[in-house]
């Protein structure tokens, strides 16, 4: 038994990718199961846990509950596409200095939400952190080595530091 | 072979210090690799079928149309695997797939791989089972006085036995009944503890591959295969053994991967059913084939916090020692026995420290009952019994007219004694810990001086780190560590440690570095692969870093001398003056004299042939209380833990506001401080999610399907965002412990115990109000609340003479 596969069209992470995907196909199984980019996770099927959180024009999005034609043409920046080929992301870095990634399985989409953030709130306060994650649970940690790890890295994008990424 | 390292801070390079995790950056980048991130060519996938009936006979199973879907390659039903397990070799009652009867909503039944998921959900749907359904047990009480006119839920193993009852345990210390009746303050009160699940937001994952031929054989000689399982687990020696002997494939032909796992918390620290079924499936296509549990199927799996009820009677004198505590305690522990032989002791055993008592009883029963089975989450047994004797405390110290951290100081147990249950306490720093938290918290200025809505409460506790005795009785090691170095300074550990998050994978890297004086980042950690990693028995119990990290200094000791030899003799010194330090090994009467380390290896490759070392670790086996059950809770080393939680209690709405909890712990060393803050931050959050907001509930006929869960996904079974979790301040205390790796102890589940009723306790002093029932959700407290506006009892506790005064100075005793 067949299920009904069509071409799909989107720019994940800078690159123009054409893929064959059951029409029945999330963004985030597009992502995991066609393209390879395994760095998004899967949690909760439903969107209710936020690890497959990734950018979507600019917007934080779950990607688990994103019917994968709603990508269509759109540039989708996932956590392999924070970093450039120089240096991580300065999140990346104060994720892993700062101790925010216990188990790291919701790592990606929370680094997903927080770059978003610090895109349009370069200076945020800790509220504002808060407010950003709130659509990302974390088991481990109790959020606070990440909100300390988020403002680390708006310490260090204001003090210049580089950020890559193919799509940014 | 116990080798502890205690060195003095300032002998330590870079433990102490923080550092970055080995796998850091892979899981910050999206490089990491969990079991669902895996996929081999030709790979199929599983699916299980499971059951809608609480309790029911299968009275046929038939697979034909499934097996005649195109893309269908395998189906397997529990006569294909037709071997009970269990992880307490004492009471194995699962199959990997029922074989005869069905006992929760979510049993699995059969299994299927095709070529893609909606194939497999689609074979599933022509899978026709008939079921005879019988009279369930939901409540523990009735399962506990079920006379046998139904079936119960587990054969009794012995005639005119009830067979709903998983284990019974009684214990008695010293003069109960005469210490209470002699008491001058007796306090008694029923608690309920609702259970809770671990919800790591990694779903379970299993993949089998199953080769066959290659000239492995079976236990009979004849032509077999290999069989290898990746798998998000938790145990990976235990399953190794499990599938060796459900399987009957030759344990030696067995190999079980562990890829990095997405939290567990206890709830992936057994065998499942899809490891097994993964593999059974791999073996009859020929291909591998993976399964990914839904969050729904996770929610079935379970294996979370029991239920408990609770009654305490606790006795005290009128100067505020504690006499005698009286326990009964019903455990409702769902379908299956999983860890609960030891659950229902840890729900006594574990409460004898941090406070000294002069007489004990529990009497703790262990129930089945037709729902999901529970067993170890965080605080495995012993975060239900704190619960309540935290509050009868604090209910005491009222009576007594005490403030709560001095009753508590009073009944201090102390260090290097016996508890009443002869468990051995060594280091203990449960007294620093709570002068933290009440100095942290402005406790003297504020316990009950807040506003009327505004509290304070505080609660104590410990834990053990790892467990004296293993789950299957043997003289091994439970940890071990291979190391190895080469001509370019790099040093490969292999280790067989489980790394869930936690960071004992970072732990021997750390000790590596240490103790053979290169860079942290010349250390390879090789990891998780039963066919080239020595065994360490896994992550439960708190025992990982303690363990493997002691086996890691042995491995590395034995490498250090025979570089320091090997230096020595080139420079015609004595080996004890050659240091191995930031990156160097130097001469200590003059560092100046000095080579890199990568020259100092070489020359101790020259010396003596190429180089590498094992190492481990056992726990001691002559210390345990001298009576049945009494190695049950010995531990080479206990954890302390004293918390402060702030609350506002909205009285119009019964919400409860958690302000900020101070978290002090003794974890022994920090051997890394940002990882043990770490651990105390995520435990404390877990213990609040648990006291305020999730509800492990399960529908009854009146309101759909009896038995099933209420809400099996993270929407409905609401864990704590960040816009709920209260702000939380670690304070770490070290008491260096004689047996510990450099003196840690553990620091992943101890820090959890107290937050539940340091909440409760606070609760208390906003608003007069005891809540001796979780959760503290805004219904509970609300109908709380609304029961003391009608009796009037509705205000801010009285303010107790000793209160807020400072503490008095202790007294000496003559020979101490």
């Amino acid at each position: 038994m067949s299920t009904a596969t069509e071409i799909v069209r989107l720019t994940v992470n800078g690159d123009r990718r054409e893929v064959g995907v059951p029409t029945h196909f999330t963004l985030l199984e597009t992502l995991r199961y066609a393209m390879g980019l395994t760095g998004s996770k899967q949690g909760c099927d439903k969107g209710d846990c936020g690890a497959c959180t990734v950018i979507l024009d600019g917007e934080p999005t779950l990607s688990c509950i994103t019917p994968v034609w709603e990508a269509e043409g759109r540039a989708v920046t996932t956590v392999e596409g924070l970093a450039s080929p120089e240096a991580p992301h300065p999140l990346q870095d104060a994720f892993d200095l700062n101790g925010a990634a216990q188990c790291g399985f919701c790592t990606p989409g929370i680094l997903c939400s927080a770059a978003a953030l610090l895109d349009r709130t370069p200076d945020p306060t800790r509220e504002q952190i808060k407010e950003a994650l709130a659509g990302n649970l974390c088991r481990c940690t109790g959020y606070t080595k990440i909100y300390e790890a988020v403002e680390a890295a708006a310490v260090a994008l204001q003090n210049g530091a580089r950020v890559g990424g193919e799509s940014r | 072979m116990s080798t502890n390292g205690r060195k003095t801070k300032s002998d330590l390079k870079l433990i102490g210090t923080p550092m970055r995790k080995v796998e850091g950056l892979d899981k910050s980048t999206g490089r990491a690799i969990y079991t669902d991130d895996l996929v081999f060519p030709g790979m199929l996938h599983g699916k299980i079928l499971r059951s809608p009936h609480p309790h029911a006979k299968i009275v046929s199973i038939d697979t034909s149309r499934a097996e005649t879907l195109d893309g269908v390659h395998g189906v397997v039903t529990g006569r294909d695997m037709p071997t009970t397990y269990g992880i307490i070799p004492w009471t194995p009652d699962e199959y990997p797939l029922c074989v005869d009867r069905v006992r929760y909503v979510g049993d699995g039944v059969a299994a299927v791989a095709a070529v893609d998921e909606d194939t497999a959900l689609r074979a599933l749907e022509l899978i026709e089972v008939e079921y005879e359904e019988l009279p369930a047990f939901f409540d523990p009480y009735e399962a506990l006085a079920a006379d046998g006119s139904t079936p119960y839920i587990h054969d009794a193993k012995k005639a005119g036995r009830n067979g709903n009852v998983t284990k019974k345990v009684h214990l008695e210390f010293g003069e109960v009944d005469e210490l209470m009746d002699s008491s001058d303050v007796v306090v008694e009160g029923e608690y309920f503890f609702e259970g809770s699940t671990h919800a790591a937001i990694e779903p379970h994952c299993a993949i089998g591959l199953w080769q066959a031929g290659g000239g492995f054989r079976g236990q009979d000689g004849e032509s077999s295969g290999k069989l290898t399982v990746w798998s998000a687990t938790q145990v990976p020696h235990y399953l190794h053994r499990e599938l060796a002997r459900v399987l009957e494939v030759d344990q030696a032909h067995v190999r079980v991967l562990q890829p990095l796992v997405g939290g567990a918390f206890g709830g992936k620290s057994e065998p499942f059913d899809l490891e097994f079924c993964v593999a059974k499936l791999s073996m009859l296509t020929g291909r591998p084939v993976k399964i990914l549990y839904t969050r729904e199927e996770v929610f079935y799996a379970h294996r979370g916090r029991h239920p408990f009820h609770m009654k305490y009677r606790t006795g005290a004198t009128a100067d505020g020692k504690l006499t005698s505590v009286d326990a009964e305690i019903v455990l409702d522990g769902g379908a299956y026995a999983s860890f609960g032989l030891v659950t229902t002791y840890y729900a006594g055993q574990l409460l004898c420290a941090p406070y000294e008592m002069q007489a004990y009883r529990f009497d703790s029963t262990r129930v089945y009952t037709n729902k999901p089975a529970c067993g170890p989450k965080r605080g495995h047994g012993s975060v239900q019994p704190r619960f309540a004797f935290e509050v009868q405390l604090d209910k005491l110290s009222e009576r007594l007219g005490l403030d709560p951290i001095e009753f508590r100081r009073r009944n201090f147990i102390g260090s290097n004694t016996r508890t009443i249950n002869e468990l051995r306490i060594t280091s203990n720093g449960f007294m620093e810990c709570l002068e933290s938290v009440e100095r942290e918290s402005g406790w003297k200025d504020r316990f009950r001086r807040l506003p009327f809505g505004c509290g304070l409460g505080v609660a104590g506790s410990t834990y053990i780190t790892g467990t004296n005795y293993p789950i299957y009785p043997n003289d091994m090691p439970q940890s071990g560590v291979q190391m190895q170095v080469d001509r370019s300074g790099r040093v490969a550990v292999f280790s067989g440690a489980s790394e869930i998050g936690q960071g004992c994978d970072s732990m021997v890297a750390y000790i590596a570095a240490e103790e053979l004086g290169v860079p942290l980042d010349y250390v390879r950690v090789l990891r998780g692969d039963t066919d080239f990693t020595p065994v360490d028995l896994g992550a439960y119990s708190s025992r990982v870093t303690f363990m493997v990290s002691n086996a890691a200094i042995d491995a590395a000791r034995k490498l250090r001398g025979m570089v320091q030899e090997a230096v020595a003799e080139e420079w015609d010194v004595k080996p004890s003056e050659v240091l191995l330090a930031g990156g160097l090994a130097l001469w200590a009467p003059d560092t100046e004299r000095h080579m890199h380390v990568k020259e100092a290896f070489n020359l101790a490759e020259a010396k003596f042939g190429t180089l590498g070392s094992t190492g481990s670790y056992n726990t001691p086996k002559d210390v345990h209380g001298e009576y049945r059950g009494g190695t049950i809770g010995a531990s080479p080393a206990f954890s302390f833990t004293a918390h402060v939680a702030e609350v506002e209690v909205d009285v119009e709405t019964g919400i409860v506001d958690v302000k900020k909890i101070w978290v002090a712990h003794d974890c022994g060393r920090a051997l890394n401080p940002v990882l043990v803050e770490g651990q105390m931050e995520g435990s404390a959050y877990m213990g609040f999610g648990e006291a305020l907001m999730e509800e492990q509930v399960f529908k009854d006929a009146d309101h759909g399907r009896a038995g099933l869960h209420d809400g099996p996904s993270l929407l409905d079974y609401r864990i704590p965002t960040s816009l709920d979790t209260p702000e939380l301040q670690s304070l770490i205390v070290e008491s260096i412990d004689p047996e510990g790796p450099y003196g840690a102890k553990e620091a992943g589940e101890g820090p959890l115990h107290p937050s539940i009723p340091a909440i409760a306790n606070a609760i208390y002093d906003a608003v007069g109000v005891r809540m001796d029932r979780l959760p503290f959700s805004a219904p509970n407290v609300w109908r709380a609340l609304e029961a003391a506006r009608d009796s009037g009892t509705l205000c801010k506790p009285a303010t107790p003479a000793g209160v807020g005064a400072p503490a008095p100075a202790p007294e000496l005793v003559p020979g101490d």
